[in-house]
């Protein structure tokens, strides 16, 4: 079953994603792509995750189409203006990628090559109401495609948002993004399912799929830096002593990520998996929440 | 106003080194409010200059405005003494001066920075990129396009923490200060509404206005 049949049905959806490297040596990810291959929906591919320079997710997702994948190729608005942006999803299209996400972003100055010009010539609603004007057959201006896409458009929400404006202007952004064509939204990884489900209540009714964030926490000292250092995600304490308590992390990390994605099986229409690095251990988290 | 900083004075040195006689000029309008290019910046530069090396001799100039050839004028006869002419102006206040005078060297000895505000002493805010297509009216007096580090518009990006932009900690989301403007304003819908695009001015700008152009004829 295809994503967008998977999307269309009732079914609690499962993504996960993986991050290319800095390089060419695809063996250990595809092999990750392997193992998450008949266990999820879809896969996305990371566009330079953090603004780190990093093998492309164009690629990547093509290679996965070829090993019977269907991969969501993420597509930030930092590297590339309005023209590079359509080249590419057509590009995408001719490969047999059939999934995209709309993403602002990270600024260039997080990531490896502080210097480099930001682009952001369209952001990630202009993104997507571009997406829907190639799937009607046309480029952004109205010139007409021979050849048009069908591509099923997803997008990012971060229900963590900090502070009270942050949220409303999340919310806001949601709603500006699902008219300009959003089809699902995956969000930030999700820790506390109290705040989470506060969040769905204020957006109940949508007309789209949310799929929940989970990071695989590794260890109390990264819960500790995301807390502090990523904008939206919160670790609670009890978790980060259960993290710190542990004599097995693995083993614990995965019960964790499995309360979160059973918990969230109540909440929203599926989850997103984010295992960095992890991703042999995706399996387990989805056998234990009977997934 | 426009704002700058001084160069460093190795580099200005660096740049007057084939010279024996050099005019500080500086400007009277931006410049002088924005402590970089005033007379005291003026006095300041050539003292540092005149102990420099033997032979150098460094003049003071000032005139009202660098980017009129209204007041550049004034400099002619001042000018034909000096080999060079170290311009405290903006980037725009030295190049009217150089286009004034062709075959004089001009040099900058300033870093102009950009269009912005004193917002307290000793610190200079970025406002405007002068985009030529204004929004200020639908984002309560914020300017996304300059003080959002991405220059979005239909709504900030996820990195924003505790209402500070991501690319740094002491640097406000321009997009919580519009929220928290339209709010106050009973606007918050104005963050609805049509998905904005920007499309951008061909650079180098022109501005054409047949009416005055006739006038001057
Ligand atoms: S929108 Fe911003 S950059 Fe453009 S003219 Fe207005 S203040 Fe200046
Ligand atoms: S954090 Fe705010 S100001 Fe900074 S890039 Fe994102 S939206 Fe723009």
């Amino acid at each position: 079953m295809s994503f967008r049949q998977a999307l269309e049905s009732d079914k609690f959806l499962v993504t996960a994603e993986i991050g290319p490297g800095k390089g060419t040596d695809t063996g250990v990810l595809l092999e990750d792509a392997s193992i998450l291959k008949d266990r999820v929906d879809a896969i996305n591919v990371t566009d330079m995750q953090s603004s780190v320079m990093r093998l492309g997710s164009l690629a990547v997702c093509h290679l996965l189409t070829d090993m019977g994948i269907d991969p969501v190729l993420q597509v930030t608005c930092r590297d590339r203006n309005r023209l590079a942006l359509q080249a590419d999803l057509l590009s995408a299209w001719v490969l047999g990628i059939r999934n995209v996400l709309a993403l602002t972003g990270d600024h260039p100055t997080l990531g490896d090559h502080p210097q480099a010009k930001p682009v952001f010539d369209l952001d990630s609603v202009s993104l997507l109401e571009v997406i829907g004007k190639l799937n009607g057959g046309a480029d952004m201006v109205g010139n007409e495609l021979k050849g048009a896409t069908d591509f099923l458009p997803g997008a990012v929400v971060n229900p963590g948002a900090d502070t009270e404006a942050a949220l409303d202007l999340q919310i806001i952004k949601m709603e500006k993004k699902m008219e300009a064509g959003a089809r699902f939204f995956q969000t930030q990884a999700i820790y506390d399912l109290d705040l989470f489900a506060k969040f769905m209540r204020r957006v109940e009714g949508y007309k789209t799929k949310i799929l929940g964030g989970v990071i695989l926490l590794k260890s109390a000292g990264m819960a500790r830096f995301m807390n502090k250092n990523v904008a939206g995600v919160f670790v609670p304490e009890y978790l980060i002593k259960e993290m710190t308590e542990t004599k097995d992390k693995a083993k614990t990390s995965i019960e964790i990520a499995a309360r979160l994605v059973k918990g969230m099986k109540d909440l929203c229409q599926g989850v997103h998996i984010m295992a960095i690095g992890w991703e042999k251990r995706v399996p387990h988290v989805l056998d234990e929440a009977e997934l | 106003m426009i704002i700058a900083t001084q160069k460093d004075l190795a580099e200005i040195k660096h740049m007057i080194a084939p010279y024996k006689k050099v005019l500080i000029v500086g400007c009277g309008m931006c410049m002088t409010f924005c402590s970089a290019g005033g007379p005291d910046e003026v006095a300041r530069l050539a003292e540092n200059l005149a102990t420099d090396r033997e032979g150098l001799t460094v003049e003071k100039g000032m005139i009202p405005r660098q980017c009129s050839d209204k007041f550049i004028d004034r400099l002619e006869e001042k000018i034909q003494d000096y080999e060079a002419i170290l311009s405290m102006a903006c980037g725009n206040g030295v190049q009217a001066v150089a286009r004034r005078f062709p075959d004089k060297r001009v040099l900058p000895a300033l870093n102009t920075q950009f269009i912005g505000i004193e917002q307290e002493p000793g610190v200079w805010t970025e406002m405007c990129m002068a985009c030529g297509d204004c929004i200020l009216g639908r984002t309560a007096g914020v300017c996304p396009v300059t003080r959002c580090a991405k220059g979005l518009l239909n709504g900030p990006c996820g990195g924003s923490q505790e209402g500070k932009c991501e690319v740094s900690k002491d640097r406000p989301c321009a997009w919580q200060e519009i929220y928290h403007g339209l709010k106050r304003l009973g606007l918050l819908d104005y963050l609805r509404g049509e998905t904005q695009i920007k499309g951008w001015a061909v650079h180098p700008g022109r501005v054409i206005r047949e009416e005055l152009k006739a006038k001057e004829g």
